[in-house]
């Protein structure tokens, strides 16, 4: 599958990959090029291939409500909320951003891995709503980075410097109707723009009102160092079905006083793992499933490493038993040779 | 570079500078791994059969084992890429060296590709 701008990474060059089914640009100019200039100017992100789904009617707000575990009755209109979404038994099908535009419409955000399982599950457990798929006919931009409101406000009429975190508003790129989020998977400030998926004319018009900030594509590679260094966990590398979000750092994403699929499992459940950060303490990266030892025994396994351009560090994800602390050092196993590491926070970056 | 080079299939390169074997990574396979961000020397004194992995590199996406092309014994290091792994992207046949061997068997430089039979490869592998 393609993007509506596949053409436009060609043109610039991009290093395609497969990502579940999805031709996406790895890379353009270079991952470590693309994530500095993310944290110091602005990037440019087509996330098209992220999952889109309406979900509308007068008992909107009662099902959305039920299907997560955050609680987006407590949320404004026009405003987004990151939230796990659970199975029965409390194991996360996948974590989502639901944008409430009204009590009766709600636009939520999934992952392109999970996106027809994530329909299916909403539609059993949706009655009497309208539900639509609208990913196919939506484009998505990311534009992230520091100096994301000042390209993007060149192009919009509406004052982007009332758009809070996470707040969301229709509004128009040019003549083009969209609808800007501020949000995003970076660590930095920036916005999320949803579009009609023809209008791709957009990709160039953020690319030359970007000029004056340097502003350059950015591709998965990016996005994936990018998240990990600001803490942010993907789906099917840090979490999937066997997880619960209190076994990861979700736990403020569970909202026990109201009701939600899954909240009886998560009430009963013992928590004996957690997912925490490490930083190498050697020159090696650890790599997804690399398993982590104390002494000589296996006590979990790294869920995300990478290279953090920003620390100048090998850093990642890995589950431990709740016991180990931060500070303690543990031993990875990077192909059947030991490395150092020492326990941390996930959050590795948090900007000024 | 006046001297000859040669290419393994795994896309090291050599070249022969008064009887030792200088190795390294082609531009290919940089491009190929993108950002490398730290590697894995051997240590000087030990010795590797033809084909035998004697250093790793880690890119930000994957890790790679580089193979030595010749039989022989380390007898020198580029320790600066223990701080500048970017100098194997930026200078794969200079400043990003990555051994020097002293070679037990000098008729496998023969075994290994020319220019032009690494160039059939890479654009057989594009």
């Amino acid at each position: 599958m393609q993007t509506p701008f596949y053409n436009n990474h060609l043109g610039l060059n991009a290093k395609i990959v497969d990502f579940h089914g999805w031709e996406m640009p790895l890379q353009y100019t270079g991952i470590v090029d693309e994530h500095v200039n993310v944290r110091k100017n602005v990037g440019l992100f087509d996330v098209s291939h992220m999952g889109r789904f309406k979900i509308t009617g007068a008992r909107a707000l009662e099902i959305v409500q039920n299907l997560v575990t955050n609680d987006i009755s407590k949320v404004n209109n026009c405003h987004g909320l990151y939230s796990p979404m659970c199975y029965d038994n409390g194991g996360i099908i996948d974590d989502l951003i639901i944008y409430r535009m009204t009590e009766e419409d709600f636009l939520i955000v999934v992952n392109a891995s999970n996106r027809t399982k994530d329909l299916e599950w909403i539609r059993d457990h949706a009655q009497s709503v309208k539900i639509e798929d609208i990913s196919n006919e939506t484009a998505l931009l990311a534009l992230q980075g520091p100096y994301a409101e000042k390209v993007l406000q060149n192009l919009v009429a509406a004052d982007l410097g009332k758009l809070k975190q996470f707040d969301v508003i229709n509004s128009e790129i040019l003549d083009v109707e969209c609808l800007i989020a501020r949000t995003g998977y970076t660590g930095e400030d920036g916005f999320e723009i949803f579009f009609n998926s023809s209008k791709i004319e957009i990709w160039d018009w953020i690319l030359e009102s970007g000029m004056a900030y340097n502003i350059k594509p950015a591709g998965l590679g990016a996005r994936d160092t990018l998240r990990i260094e600001a803490g942010l966990m993907l789906y099917g590398n840090d979490m999937d079905e066997t997880t619960t979000p209190f076994e990861v750092p979700l736990k403020w994403t569970v909202k026990l006083e109201k009701e939600f699929i899954g909240k009886k499992a998560l009430m009963g459940k013992e928590v004996r793992r957690k997912l925490t950060g490490f930083e190498m303490m050697e020159r090696r990266v650890a790599r997804h499933k690399n398993e982590v030892l104390l002494d000589k025994s296996i006590i979990g396994h790294v869920t995300s490493g990478t290279f953090s351009p920003t620390l100048n560090k090998s850093i990642g994800f890995c589950f431990v038993p709740l016991e180990i602390l931060e500070n303690q050092i543990v031993n990875i196993n990077i192909g059947d040779k030991l490395y150092k590491a020492k326990i941390c926070s996930t959050r590795f970056y948090k900007r000024n | 570079m006046a001297e000859e080079i040669r290419f393994s299939k795994e896309h090291e390169w050599v070249v022969i500078k008064e009887n030792l074997a200088i190795i390294g990574i082609s531009d290919f396979a940089q491009k190929q791994l993108g950002d490398i961000v730290s590697i894995e020397l051997p240590k000087i004194g030990s010795r590797f059969e033809q084909m035998q992995v004697m250093a790793i590199v880690d890119s930000i996406k994957a890790s790679s084992d580089i193979y030595c092309p010749l039989s022989g014994e380390i007898v020198s290091v580029n320790e600066d890429l223990l701080e500048h792994p970017e100098w194997i992207n930026q200078s794969p046949y200079e400043k990003g060296w990555i051994v020097k061997i002293k070679p037990s068997n000098i008729n496998e430089f023969d075994s290994l590709l020319n220019r032009e039979q690494y160039e059939n490869l890479i654009n057989t592998t594009k």
